[in-house]
């Protein structure tokens, strides 16, 4: 009987391991902004270039940043979830349109509908670099102080934006 | 007309070549620094591949964002410090010895360490129970005629 223990406790052991790496989602890299300030930029807003946007705007208010692009496919999933949660007067959505033709950008608002208080062109997404950005749409939720407080990869879901994002804003909010 | 569409497929593959072009900086050495630097550094959208070779749109974008750091005089540990501030460790393929990459660093120690103690303590339990061969005089004889005889033959 004894004999058998060692070869069973190795067995369970690596079956425990084995099965924690299945709920592991290695595309999600953890960002390391996370409770650090947002970084800052000045860009030019997609409706009216000659007015520039920057986090420095948003001091004294909690927002979300969302990165999305014409081109993004996942955008597409993540749009009604935000385009609902626009209308709902929660929490204020910003856009950065990373590395887009402002005139697909501009398009695809129009035809799909916006979402967004106004939304910052990143053509050459120098900015993305900034923040982390690596897969389109990706959204950070940042504090009155203008502090990263988390970064959503990939498309918002109702269940990341009621589990996750809104009980956070409704938390900052009331700092 | 199906020939000249056929002869339009046969000049694909050079059109096609044309973006390749936009990663040569004009400075060879530097683009040398740079991709020697960029062969350590994994890239975000196809993980396992190196900042180097991959051909992700974020990957040019941050080779071109190493160059330009370069061409400013940075040295290689700013610029690692720069994409790791943003992107953390994770881009890096030689992760650093942190509290939690101990495991990673040091686990495979631990395990042969456990298998020494393991090994170690088989054994001395082997010695314990399989008893010295004690032969009597007579049989000590008898083994050596034996031995003897199947030597003879």
């Amino acid at each position: 009987m004894m004999r058998f223990i060692w070869p069973f406790v190795i067995f369970v052991t690596l079956a425990g391991f084995l099965y924690v790496g299945l709920g592991l989602k290695p595309r999600e890299v953890p960002s390391p902004l996370i409770n650090k300030p947002a970084p800052m930029f000045n860009l030019p807003q997609l409706h009216d270039p000659s007015k520039q946007f920057s986090p420095q705007d948003m001091k004294g208010k909690v927002w979300l940043l969302n990165v999305w692009a014409s081109w993004c496919v996942s955008c597409r999933v993540e749009h009604p979830v935000l385009m609902a949660l626009s209308r709902q007067n929660i929490v204020p959505i910003y856009g950065l349109d990373y590395k887009d033709e402002r005139e697909a950008g501009m398009g695809w608002l129009r035809d799909s509908g916006n979402p967004y208080v106004l939304s910052a062109v990143d053509k050459e997404g120098r900015i993305g670099i900034d923040y982390g950005v690596y897969g389109v749409p990706e959204t950070y939720v940042i504090d009155k102080e203008g502090v990263i407080r988390y970064k959503q990869i990939g498309p918002v879901t109702q269940l990341s934006l009621h589990e996750k994002i809104l009980p956070l804003v409704a938390e900052l909010k009331a700092k | 007309m199906k020939n000249l569409l056929i002869l339009f497929l046969f000049l694909l593959p050079s059109f096609s070549h044309a973006g390749e072009a936009v990663d040569m900086a004009e400075d060879p050495v530097l683009e040398k620094r740079m991709i020697g630097l960029a062969e350590d550094l994994r890239c975000l959208v196809c993980q396992n591949e190196s900042l180097a070779s991959s051909h992700s749109e974020l990957a040019e974008d941050l080779r071109r964002e190493v160059r330009e750091q370069m061409q400013k005089g940075l040295s290689d540990e700013e610029i690692i410090d720069y994409l790791v501030t943003r992107y953390g460790d994770y881009v890096l393929f030689d992760p650093p010895v942190k509290s939690y990459t101990l495991l990673l660093w040091y686990g495979p120690f631990a395990l042969l360490l456990l298998g020494l103690v393991g090994l170690v303590i088989q054994l001395r339990n082997r010695k314990k129970n399989v008893p010295e061969a004690s032969l009597s005089e007579e049989d000590a004889k008898r083994a050596a005629e034996m031995l003897n005889q199947s030597k003879d033959s």
